[in-house]
């Protein structure tokens, strides 16, 4: 048996059940008040990078695999993923909450990372979705609809993901300016935060180019700084930013020191996301205490 | 009204039949055109220019088809938050001439970009040269306003790409009509690139301009646009763009590089060395914009070409694994020998998306067969090499009956439960994509290409 078929019988077609990651956002989207709820059972996805291809920039690993290993792995050939998070974040778990990088303005949102998922729905009945090439447009794209779903439409096993090149250089330079004075002086970069006092960005690419937009950075008044450590809590901005945070710089969320919730979505948008969680888990087993509409942002 | 020209589209499907068409000019025209159909229990296919080229567009069974082109206003274009609210039946080559100045543009590309709408574009998830780089319309829609098929009117996604719940937005993109109709679509710009290098390669052996996209990929460097046309292709286009395309070489390829100086000016170096490695005879850089932009006419203007050539056609879409393009495109010229036919290849070879291109005259005698079964052996090696059916044109009519190769039954029930959430009543664009959706009475597969459809 492989540890895909494994993964799908541990699944089973019966009684609530969801998968651990590792743990580190078990509580995003999770109804505190569900925990009463009854028992559900917790899985484990499979671990390990199955087949790295450098030449293809794809890779498929189990979703149980440390966001760390993986990293590791395609680190040996100068690649990197869309996926990033806390120390014992794994794969699927990264996936599934699907929040985008911080570095978006390089690597794309999380979701563009995914082309196929091998998955086990709620009839523990295993499923692919996508496909295994770069560009594809095969029937539905149920891969977007599963990055962002916390494992509630079905139960993700392995995936295969789109590498980049990582950078030859990088810098992270921050001042007392704004972020539309910046702009005009790089060029995509990876990303740009903004507290309301002071911008920081992060440049990355070929040397010389870092080091260029780096002296006009310097120009501005801004200077070579460690990576910023963001407040814990991500907030959707409409608009600017207002009160204390770091706003991501056209990324429509601000990092927080307070918990944010989320805002209602009109009816007609919460009526069909019902039926598409029915349609696909009509006895609500999957992750039953867990609603991605609880995600701020 | 000639209901004739809204039976087809730009695939090679015939036998469609319109039983009635709407030109709606708002949303609420939309709905109500939508209400009534399924008031009376008829089905609804959305439909843009008909550009389409997997019959995805083709009324079966007199369905009442909606063309949204009358709703082709640029409502909002927001240059300091990079975003632009259209309606679907704005032409994408209009939107890009409309940011002209901007500094800013909407990077999906399709070399039919001169008819195609944005609706279309979104509807079938479209790519276009220029997408490598940056993905294709899905990574371009913020947010769609969307007429679901029950009539209701919602907004999937947000001006932010940040939604709350699931990605909604995301599924519907790509449905192929069979999940709403656009009615007012954000599309994401991006910055245009402070410097562009456009080179063109060379090569006596279609292979080695297969293995020099293979290499450059392998080397991590990822091009605005990596284009491969054959000696075919470029024989039939030199004549009319005077490109300075090299007509001897067997393929050229076209390379674009854009970004920061120093970047550029390294990856035009590393893939000169890298062409040259690989057997390229000539290696170009473009001088200047009038050059850059001739050697692009020249790709998009290849489907034009090729009338000289036959009279008719019939255009594949699979992707491959881009390791194994050389390999691949060998089987295809093979495939399309054995059968006595002739293939050109003009594609997007950064992504591995092939698209040969079988020209007949559909007047000889037992031609289309062998055309059929040499566009379903593509298919089927393509598969086998590790490939998916469609990297831009999508299922619709044309490719449903292969879906089985590539899906199993329950990856395509899953899929199903996605439509079936969208579409209560299964009067979407119903006889599309997936094989378990209704059958299409009329529809043959092969036929004669509209006239004027030359783009
Ligand atoms: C500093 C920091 C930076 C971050 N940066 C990024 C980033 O750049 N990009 C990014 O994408 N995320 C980022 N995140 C978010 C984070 O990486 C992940 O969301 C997270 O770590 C989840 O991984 P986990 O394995 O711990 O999941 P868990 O906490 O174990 O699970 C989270 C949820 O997903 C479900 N789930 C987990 N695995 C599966 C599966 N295989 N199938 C179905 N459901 C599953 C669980 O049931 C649970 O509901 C960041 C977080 C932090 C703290
Ligand atoms: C010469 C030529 C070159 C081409 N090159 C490319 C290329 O480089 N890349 C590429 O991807 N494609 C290419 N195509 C294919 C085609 O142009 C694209 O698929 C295009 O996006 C279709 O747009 P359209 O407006 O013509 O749509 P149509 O053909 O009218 O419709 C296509 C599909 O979209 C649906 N649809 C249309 N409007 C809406 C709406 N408002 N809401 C919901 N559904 C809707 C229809 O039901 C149908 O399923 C090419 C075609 C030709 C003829």
């Amino acid at each position: 048996m492989t540890p895909l078929e494994a993964f799908r019988d541990e699944v089973g077609a019966t009684g609530p059940v969801c998968v651990r990651g590792g743990g580190t956002r078990w509580s995003v989207g999770r109804d505190p008040a569900a925990d009463g709820a009854g028992p559900v059972r917790e899985v484990r996805a499979p671990v390990g990078v199955e087949a790295f291809e450098p030449a293809e920039m794809t890779v498929r690993v189990g979703a149980g695999t440390p966001l760390v290993d993986l990293a590791a792995a395609l680190a040996e050939h100068g690649q990197e993923v869309a996926l990033d998070g806390p120390p014992g974040a794994t794969v699927g778990g990264a996936l599934m909450v699907g929040r985008s990088p911080l570095r978006r303005g390089r690597l794309g949102e999380a979701t563009d990372a995914l082309l196929q998922a091998d998955c086990v729905g709620a009839d523990g009945v295993a499923f692919t979705a996508g496909g295994p090439t770069v560009k594809n447009v095969t029937g539905y794209d149920l891969c977007r609809l599963l990055v962002g779903s916390l494992g509630t439409l079905a139960l993700v096993g392995r995936v295969i993901l789109r590498t980049h090149p990582i950078p030859e250089a990088s810098a992270w330079l921050a001042g007392p300016v704004e972020p539309s004075a910046v702009s005009p002086l790089v060029h995509r970069p990876a990303t740009v935060l903004w507290d309301g006092e002071r911008t920081a960005v992060l440049v990355e690419g070929h040397a010389a180019d870092v080091d260029d937009q780096m002296r006009r950075l310097s120009d501005l008044g801004m200077v070579p700084v460690d990576p910023p450590v963001l407040p814990p809590h991500r907030h959707r901005v409409e608009g600017g930013l207002s009160g204390a945070g770091v706003l991501e710089v056209g990324a429509g969320v601000v990092h927080r020191d307070e918990p944010a919730t989320a805002p209602a979505v009109p009816n007609g948008v919460a009526a069909l996301a019902a039926r598409v969680r029915d349609s696909f888990d009509p006895e609500r087993r999957l992750n039953p205490a867990c609603d991605p509409h609880r995600v701020p942002v | 009204m000639a209901l004739g020209l809204y039976s087809r589209d730009g695939s090679v499907t015939r036998g469609g039949r319109a039983g009635v068409v709407c030109f709606p000019e708002t949303t609420d025209e939309v709905a109500a055109c939508v209400r009534i159909a399924v008031a009376h229990g008829r089905a609804f296919v959305p439909r843009g220019a008909g550009t389409g080229l997997a019959g995805g567009a083709v009324p079966c069974d007199d369905p009442v088809v909606v063309a949204t082109t009358r709703m082709d206003r640029i409502h909002e274009v927001d240059v300091e938050r990079r975003f632009a609210w259209v309606g679907p039946g704005v032409v994408n080559l209009d939107l890009t001439r409309h940011l002209t100045g901007t500094g800013l543009h909407f990077a999906p590309d399709p070399s039919s970009q001169q008819s195609c709408t944005i609706g279309g574009n979104v509807a079938n998830n479209s790519g276009g040269p220029h997408c490598l780089q940056d993905g294709v319309t899905s990574a371009h829609v913020l947010a769609v306003e969307v007429v679901l098929p029950d009539g209701e009117v919602v907004v999937l996604g947000d001006e932010e790409g940040r939604a709350v719940g699931y990605d909604l937005r995301g599924a519907f993109v790509g449905g192929e009509g069979t999940l709403g109709i656009a009615t007012r679509i954000c599309v994401r710009l991006c910055e245009d690139p402070p410097e562009v290098a456009t080179l063109l390669l060379g090569f006596a052996r279609v292979e080695d301009a297969a293995a020099t996209v293979s290499a450059v990929i392998a080397d991590g460097i990822v091009p605005a646009a990596l284009e491969i046309m054959d000696q075919r292709v470029v024989e039939a286009v030199e004549p009319f763009v005077h490109a300075g395309y090299p007509t001897d070489a067997a393929a050229v390829l076209i390379v674009e590089l854009d970004g920061l100086p120093a970047g550029v000016a390294a990856e035009v170096e590393r893939i000169t060395a890298i062409g040259h490695d690989h057997g390229a005879g000539t290696v170009r850089v473009a001088a200047d914009e009038d050059e850059r932009a001739r050697i692009w006419k020249g790709r998009k203007s290849a489907f034009g070409a090729i009338a000289v050539i036959k009279p008719d056609y019939y255009l594949n879409d699979t992707v491959i694994p881009r390791t194994r393009l050389a390999e691949v495109l060998a089987k295809v010229y093979e495939v399309v020998d054995e059968r006595d036919l002739i293939v050109m290849n003009v594609f997007h070879a950064g992504d591995g998306n092939l698209h040969p291109l079988i020209v007949y005259d559909a007047r000889e005698p037992g031609v289309m067969e062998r055309v059929l079964e040499a566009g379903e052996e593509i298919v089927r090696i393509s598969v086998e090499a590790g490939g998916v059916l469609s990297g831009e044109h999508g299922i619709g009519l044309e490719k449903k009956r292969f879906m089985h190769l590539q899906f199993t039954d329950a990856d395509l029930v899953a899929q199903d439960r996605l439509r079936r959430a969208f579409d209560l009543h299964g009067l979407a664009n119903p006889a599309k994509v997936l094989p378990t959706g209704a059958s299409c009475g009329h529809v043959t597969s092969l036929g004669r290409p509209p006239e004027g459809m030359w783009v």
